[in-house]
Parts: structure tokens; C-alpha cells; sequence
């Protein structure tokens, strides 16, 4: 089976414009959210208490909100999650010394005030400074990551690639937190080990792509960089489309199957898929083609490669 | 042309596979209902706590599975978990005081694999349940003790040398000391000098002040033994909790990760973490009369304590020395080679032992663990009561007067001697901790979980199952065969690697895997179809196809490792575990899809010449 079947070189470059303004749009619409919407951090990054709680009827929430009202949590922001018998409770910073003994405050005063037996099913304090540190952290490692991937693929390829990539996952990245930002969804810690997933994902897409570039360069002479840019796009199109259903179809089982606790990790992973896989066509290549990449800057290596494609070709 | 592995090559795949199918195997085994008993403080369970433990069920008419000693700990399977509750109660009874007795899982792999190391995954808190805890030690307050120590040991150690000093007080990172006049300052210089080498001496004769720096070394040090220290503190109190496999480990510079599965009254495991330890020397009371003093007769200067064996002794009420005076104690051996613990005090402490030794000579010391113990009662306003519990842990004879550093010989073997110098440590703590982060997951949510992740990895696998063979027809069912095998590697690799343990995002990271691993065999697949339409014969297809993709392969996964090493690097407990599945599963899928799939492609189509291929 196949599901496309491209018999000519598809002019993804004639529709460059196209691409940019919609790129640069929405860029600049999650520039604009993240900095006036912000990102909702969760717990991770914030600090506070987080209680989880199970009922056995569904949970009446007005009522719960009344009873943590009543006994000195005012502050509470009492939830759904993921099911109608499932309630998470989110406490701030208290200045109070015994912060962390703050869950089984709760458990208490809800298990006396609703008559239900109450299941606790997951509890979570941190401290402010971890927060701090874990926000700076992070911050810290998308970006060793993206200097560390440009510098691979700098050294494997060409500079103009390595930057085309990293514009990509820039893209990508940015356009994910944006979602979050827009959507008010909650950014946890997997929500930045999704994203750091995305970079993998959307690299290797673009990867997959420069390199048939490269190899097009070396093999097609006498074309402009736009054409042999088109040609290796189409190739790799199919490649690209399949394994984007792939991973797209694992996604979808971990958002529908994986629970409430991975859905922010499901959600980032399947917009990054989807946006990674637009970007590696568009703005890796985009930007490369406008730093001017030619055959020339991939010559020197052209010479060796070309004697071995030979001597495989005569049999 | 013809596309043939040789022997070897294609015997190594199976070989592999099979090596990791037979790690993953205990994963398919349950798990057995046990009871774990080990010592508390040092105290090692050994052969005759084995037959007690066997002869104590037997009494109660438990029947147990097996009963082995392992490590130091005796651990008892059960049929069944009544029988399993049964005896942790009947055993705590009998063990109770020196052993901690706790209730297990035991991985019930059977022996033959247990003997070759197989073991199941260590699954993280997420899956199984219980709390973790994330302490930070109070860093600044370490330096500020040690500060303080210094400036009391300077001063001992002029006022004993007799050099004259107008006066000594810390500043900053450094400890400023002034004299009367140049003479004293530079016999002070050449003297502190001799003693304190991680210290950096600079004097100012106008101003006759003397100015010891603290070396970035010495700092990093004071950081390090207060970390050190207060993980070894902890070990000991977690193993008061009775939790059957407890890790306490560093994090970074200042904190420590304490988890603890299956824990659920976070309330008792806190308070028992915060709890305090103290050492005190008292003199033995060698005039009173133990016999009387055990019928209640205790003399007014003297209190009656205990060791661990229960054996009494009469101490003299006068505390000669607290612990808060010690600054190190080490195990090691004297001139005879018989273990000994050497002890060192601060100056005032030097002293304090000075004097209460010096009319003493000849006479036994005995050194008593003080702890504060949680126990299950709770006073009115819902806070848990402690219980002051005294024990003697060593009876020595003073052999001379003692000063800022002595020994201890005569606590028994080496280990004793060893666990005497981590309870003389325990003593005094240095730097204060805080839990900075708690996480408690309840039993049911981890078992939700194991089932949600279980069920997203099987779903995820079905349907890239199912899309690979409608695509790719015979060569689909090849690349599933190697998905398969890749699930199969990542099982056992994670079973093998001590370490490594599974959690939800790990398992998302499996399912993230089983999509991404298709993609090798979707960039060769696709290259030989390309290749075939270009004209190319099959076997030369086949080959082209395996050999352009490869580079791409190589590039577009290394840089998706690098990701996943940022990420272990920084993630914490579940994100780690993520970061962990993800890089295994990068590596296993590029042999599989890579090297596993060329050999079946080749066994199966390589070796004739054809025309058409299912692909």
C-alpha cells in the first residue's frame, strides 16, 4: 500500500511566503500569550500542596469547596481530575512551619466534613526554592540541549543546516508552550520532559531531511538549490508522513489510554509531533535556503563519496 | 548480487534477543507475600535469628513458603497475605526491639533465574506506591558551626601554647584574631599554621590581626561531611521504619532523595525523620549494687540503664561529656590490629573530657545512645508522642587522661566497631535538614497506574502493529517482529541495570519508542521501494536501500539521545525514569530495526534472485 504516489517534484519552496507569514504568526502569537497569558506552572515549579483524592460517589465540588472554606483554606482551588470521583486539591505557599504536613490536615478535615470514605491517592508538597531551582533548571537544560544539538549537527553537516534545525526546534518549542500558554493547560515537569522530547522528534525529522538534501546536492548537478531542495522534500515526503502517523498513532493511545497523570505529557508530544513534522519541511529548509546553502558549501566531501555511489552502481 | 549475513552475524542477533528475552523474564513472574526482618543499629540477622524466626512460625502454626537469610536479613515468603500479616505481628513480637520487621513483596523468580541475576524492574513510586522526600541540608548552618568550632579551638589552643591574644570572632568566611603585640602574633601564626594546613593564614602587623580564610577545600569538605553525615543518620532511622526496601541517596550538593514504597502515614515516617540522636559518656558506677539497684534501689547519684542485650548497668548520673562535642569518630585499628574507634572533640569538649578523666584512670566509661523515638500514641492536640529511649552502646576503661582526640578499643569485631563510630557520628549533627518536597502516591493510584501505562503500551503497539502490515505487507510483519524484539531488549536491559527504575512517563516513554522505532524501518523501507522504482534490481535494492538509510538512521537518533542524556541529567524520580527508557530504547531500537531486521530480511529474501518483493 502506499498512500502517496508523487510523480513530480512537489514546489514546496514556491509557497515559502505562505509558510513564513503563517509561522511567524503564530510565533508571534505565543510570544504575545506567553507573555501576557504566561505559562500556568504546576506544582512542580510553583510550590505548594497538591492532594489527590478519590471518592466513592461522585464528588459534589461546591460542597468541598465550602468545606475547605470552613476550615481555613481559603486559598484552595478544588478540581476535577480526570474522573467525576476523582478531586485534586491545590494548596499555595504557606508560611506556616509545617507546610508539608498540610495533606493530612486535609485528608482529615474532608474525611469528617463529607462523610464519604475518602481515598488518598496521591499527595505532593514542594518547597518554594526547589520550584526556583527546577524553573532555572529547566530553562537551563532546553538550552544546553539545543547548543548541544547545534553543535552536532554543525559537525555532521553545515552550518547553515545546523542553524535551519535549530530555528526549527526554536519553532517547535516555542509554538508548544505557546499551546499551553493559550489553553491555560497545566506545564509540569513531564510537560518539559514532553517537550525536550518534541526537540528529539522534530530533529530527527529535520535530519532525515537535510540529509537527503545533502545527498541531492552531491548527486544532482545542474539544478538551482530551490529545485534539488524541492526534490529531496518530495522524496522524503512519504517517509515523513508515515512515521508521523506512527508516532501520532502511540500518542493517541497514551492521550486516550495513559490517564490524567501523563495527559499534559500526551498533549505537548502530540502537538510537537504535528508541528515538528511541519517544521522539518518548512522552516529547516526555509532557513537553510535563505542562508544561501549551495552545492558548493557541500563539495569537499563530494569527491569520495561520489568514487564509492560509483563502484555500487555497476555491478 | 545476494544479501547474505554471515553465520555468526545472524547467530549474534538471536543471541541478544534471547539474552534479553531471559532478562525479562522474571518480570512474568509475580510477586510472593514475605516478611523482611533486619537488624536495627548494625545489628545483623545471622543463622540463629533464622532458626528462632523458623521455629516461631512453626509454634504459631505458620506456614511459610521458604525462610532464608540474605544480606544480613531473614526474609519469610507466604502463600498467601493473611498468613504474611500473621507473622509480621507474631515475629515483631518476638524481634521487635533490635530487628525491624516488615511486610514484602518478594519477587517470586524461581532460582534458576534468580542465579544468573535475573531480577524483575524496580518500579518507581508512581507504580507502587508510597512517599519520597526531598531534604535539603541547612549548608550555611554547617559553616556556621564549624565557624563556631573553630573559633572556640583557636582560643584553646593559644591559651595552651600561653601565646596572649586580645581576642578571636568570626567574620565572613574567615576567623579574625588580634594580639597585643607582634611577638604573639607571629608565634600565634606559626602555631595555627602547624595545626589547621586547609587553612589560609594572613597577618597585618599594624593592625596586629591574624586572618584564617576557610580554602574553597575546606568548605567543600565542612559541605560534604555535614551531607554525609545526615544521609547516614537517615539510613539509620529509615531502617526504624521497618520498609522493606528504603532508598536514601544524594542529589546534587545539598539534598537527599529519601523514598520509601509502600509507605502511606507520612505523618510517622516524618516525624521519625526529624527525630533527634544524641551520644552521652557517662562513668560507670562501680560502688552500687546492681542486684538492689534492679529491685528499684537505684542510688540517688546514678541511674540504671541497659545495652542492647538487655544486660543493666549502673551509670553515674553526671553527664562527663554530650555529643554535640564530637566532630568525628572513625573505625579503624590499633597497634595489635584489634578494631577501634578514634574520636575527635572540639576544644571545650577536649577539655571537659580532660577534666572529667584526669581522677579517673582505671575506671570503665560507658558511651549511651539517646534517641527519640515516635511511638503510635498521640497527645491532645493530634502530635505524636516521642519516647526518650536510653541505651549503653560501648563499656571502655579509661586507660590514661583523655583529651581532644582518644580511642576506644574493646567494642568487639570490626563491624561493631565500625557501627560504633556511625552511632558517635549520628550523635552530633551538624547540619540541620528540611523536607524541601514530599510526594505520596496511594496504592490504589500506583496500581492505576501500572494498568493505564500497561494498557497505553499495548494500544500503542496494536495499532503501529496493524499499520506496518497493511503498508508494508511482509516486510511490516518483519519491522513489527522488530518492535517486538525491541520491547522485548528494553525489559530486559531495564531488569539488568540496577539503577533503573520503571514509572509512568517511563512507560510513555516506551509507547513514545515503539513509534519512533518504526521510523528506521520506515526510512529503509522507504529507500528500497525508491530504489526499486528507480529501476534497481531487488537484492540490489535491498542493499542500497539498507546502506543509504543507515547514516540518516545514525544522525537522526544520536541527536534524539542527546535530548534524552539533558533530561536524565536534570530530571528527577519519574522524569528521570522517563529520560532512562527513552535512551534504552533509542539505543535497542537501532539494533533491532537496523541489524535485526537486515537479518531476517536476508535469511527470508536475500539469499535468491527475485523479481517482486512484498514490500
Amino acid at each position: 500500500m502506499q498512500i502517496l504516489q508523487l510523480k513530480e517534484t512537489v514546489a514546496f519552496m514556491k509557497y515559502r511566503k505562505v509558510a513564513l507569514i503563517f509561522s511567524a504568526l503564530l510565533m508571534i502569537i505565543s510570544i504575545v500569550s506567553l507573555s501576557t497569558n504566561k505559562l500556568n506552572f504546576g506544582l512542580d515549579f510553583t510550590g505548594g500542596t497538591l492532594i489527590e483524592v478519590g471518592f466513592e460517589q461522585p464528588a459534589d465540588l461546591k460542597l468541598l469547596r465550602k468545606v475547605m472554606d470552613d476550615n481555613g483554606f481559603s486559598d484552595a482551588k478544588v478540581q476535577l481530575y480526570g474522573s467525576s470521583r476523582d478531586v485534586v486539591i491545590r494548596l499555595g505557599q504557606r508560611e506556616d512551619v509545617k507546610a508539608e504536613m498540610l495533606g493530612n490536615e486535609v485528608l482529615a478535615v474532608l474525611e469528617k466534613n463529607t462523610g464519604q470514605k475518602v481515598d488518598m491517592r496521591r499527595i505532593e508538597f514542594v518547597g518554594a526554592s526547589v520550584g526556583d531551582e527546577l524553573a532555572e533548571q529547566g530553562g537551563l537544560a532546553m538550552l544546553t540541549a539545543l547548543i548541544c544539538i547545534l553543535v552536532y549537527v554543525a559537525f555532521r553537516f553545515e552550518w547553515r543546516f545546523a542553524v535551519g534545525s535549530v530555528v526549527a526546534l526554536f519553532h517547535d518549542v516555542l509554538l508548544t508552550l505557546g499551546l499551553f500558554s493559550i489553553l491555560q493547560l497545566e506545564f509540569d515537569l513531564t510537560v518539559l520532559a514532553a517537550i525536550l522530547a518534541v526537540i528529539g522528534y522534530s530533529l530527527n525529522d529535520t535530519i532525515v531531511v537535510s540529509d537527503r538534501i545533502r545527498e541531492n546536492f552531491r548527486k544532482i548537478r545542474n539544478k538551482e538549490s530551490e529545485e534539488v531542495i524541492n526534490i529531496s522534500l518530495t522524496q522524503t515526503l512519504s517517509r515523513t508522513f508515515i512515521t508521523s502517523i506512527t508516532t501520532l498513532l502511540v500518542l493517541a493511545a497514551l492521550f486516550f489510554q495513559g490517564g490524567a497523570l501523563i495527559h499534559g505529557f500526551a498533549t505537548a508530544l502530540l502537538f510537537g509531533v504535528f508541528v515538528g513534522t511541519y517544521s522539518s519541511i518548512y522552516v529547516a529548509s526555509l532557513v537553510a535556503l535563505a542562508l544561501g546553502i549551495s552545492r558548493e558549501d557541500l563539495i569537499p566531501e563530494v569527491i569520495e563519496k561520489e568514487g564509492a555511489d560509483q563502484e555500487q552502481m555497476v555491478p | 548480487m545476494l544479501n547474505k549475513y554471515p553465520l555468526w552475524k545472524t547467530l549474534m542477533v538471536v543471541f541478544i534477543i534471547a539474552f534479553g528475552a531471559l532478562y525479562a523474564l522474571p518480570n512474568l513472574y509475580g510477586e510472593d507475600p514475605a516478611v523482611q526482618v533486619s537488624g536495627k543499629r548494625g545489628v545483623e540477622a545471622n543463622a540463629a535469628t533464622l532458626d528462632m524466626i523458623k521455629a516461631n512460625l512453626s509454634e504459631n502454626n505458620i506456614d511459610f513458603a521458604s525462610v532464608v537469610l540474605e544480606k544480613g536479613q531473614v526474609l519469610a515468603r507466604f502463600q498467601n497475605t493473611e498468613q504474611q500479616i500473621k507473622a509480621r505481628d507474631v515475629l515483631d513480637d518476638l524481634l521487635g526491639k533490635q530487628y525491624s520487621v516488615a511486610l514484602n513483596l518478594t519477587p517470586a523468580t524461581p532460582d534458576w533465574l534468580a542465579g544468573i541475576g535475573g531480577t524483575p524492574m524496580k518500579l518507581g513510586l508512581d507504580l507502587s506506591g508510597g512517599v519520597s522526600f526531598l531534604m535539603e541540608v541547612n549548608m550555611k548552618e554547617a559553616i556556621n558551626k564549624a565557624k563556631i568550632g573553630m573559633v572556640s579551638d583557636f582560643r584553646g589552643d593559644l591559651r595552651n601554647e600561653k601565646i596572649r591574644y586580645r581576642s578571636v570572632k568570626e567574620s565572613g568566611n574567615a576567623i579574625l584574631v588580634k594580639f597585643r603585640k607582634v611577638e604573639d602574633l607571629v608565634a600565634g601564626q606559626s602555631l595555627l599554621k602547624k595545626r589547621y594546613r586547609d587553612l589560609l593564614l594572613t597577618t597585618d602587623e599594624g593592625s596586629l590581626t591574624l586572618t584564617a580564610t576557610m580554602t574553597d577545600l575546606k568548605l567543600k569538605e565542612i559541605r560534604e561531611y555535614a551531607l554525609q553525615q545526615n544521609i547516614t543518620i537517615i539510613r539509620n532511622r529509615v531502617n526504624e521504619l521497618g520498609v522493606a526496601e528504603p532508598l536514601v541517596q544524594r542529589q546534587g550538593k545539598k539534598h537527599i532523595v529519601i523514598e520509601l514504597p509502600g509507605v502511606q502515614d507520612t505523618a510517622k515516617a516524618k516525624e521519625i525523620l526529624n527525630a533527634t540522636a544524641t551520644i552521652e559518656f557517662r562513668l560507670v558506677d562501680t560502688e552500687g549494687d546492681i542486684t538492689s539497684a534492679l529491685n528499684g534501689r537505684v542510688p540517688a547519684s546514678s541511674i540504671l540503664l541497659t545495652d542492647r542485650d538487655g544486660k543493666p548497668s549502673l551509670l553515674k548520673k553526671r553527664i562527663m561529656l554530650t555529643g554535640d562535642h564530637i566532630t568525628d569518630a572513625k573505625s579503624g585499628f590499633d597497634e595489635y590490629s584489634r578494631p577501634q574507634v578514634n574520636i575527635s572533640l572540639d576544644s571545650a569538649g577536649g577539655s571537659k573530657m580532660s577534666n572529667g578523666t584526669k581522677n579517673n584512670i582505671g575506671k570503665p566509661m560507658a558511651t549511651v545512645f539517646i534517641e527519640y523515638k515516635a511511638t503510635d500514641k498521640k497527645d491532645a492536640e493530634g502530635n505524636i508522642i516521642f519516647e526518650k529511649v536510653e541505651e549503653i552502646i560501648s563499656v571502655a576503661t579509661i586507660q590514661a587522661r583523655l583529651g581532644k582526640s582518644f580511642r576506644i578499643t574493646g567494642a568487639g569485631s570490626q563491624s561493631e566497631a565500625h557501627n560504633l563510630a556511625l552511632l558517635l557520628r549520628a550523635g552530633a549533627l551538624i547540619a540541620p535538614i528540611t523536607i524541601v518536597e514530599e510526594r505520596t502516591v496511594g496504592p490504589t493510584l500506583g496500581a492505576e497506574n501500572v494498568q493505564l501505562g500497561f494498557q497505553a503500551i499495548m494500544m500503542g503497539f496494536g495499532l503501529v502493529f496493524i499499520f506496518m502490515i497493511i503498508y508494508y505487507r511482509a516486510f511490516g510483519v518483519v519491522a513489527n517482529l522488530a518492535l517486538g524484539a525491541n520491547l522485548i531488549l528494553i525489559v530486559g536491559i531495564m531488569s539488568m541495570i540496577p539503577g533503573a527504575t520503571l514509572t509512568l512517563p517511563g512507560m510513555a516513554g516506551i509507547v513514545l519508542t515503539v513509534g519512533m522505532a518504526v521510523d528506521a524501518n520506515v526510512l529503509i523501507f522507504e529507500r528500497i521501494r525508491e530504489e526499486i522504482r528507480e529501476g534497481k534490481s531487488i537484492q540490489q535494492a535491498i542493499h542500497q536501500g539498507y546502506d543509504a538509510a543507515f547514516s540518516t538512521i545514525i544522525d537522526a537518533n544520536i541527536t534524539t539521545l542527546i535530548a534524552a542524556l539533558i533530561l536524565f541529567a536534570i530530571g528527577t524520580g519519574p522524569v528521570k525514569g522517563f529520560a532512562v527508557t527513552l535512551s534504552i530504547g533509542i539505543l535497542t531500537s537501532m539494533f533491532t530495526s537496523v541489524v535485526g531486521t537486515r537479518a531476517v530480511v536476508n535469511a527470508i529474501w536475500g539469499g535468491k534472485s527475485l523479481d517482486k518483493l512484498p514490500i
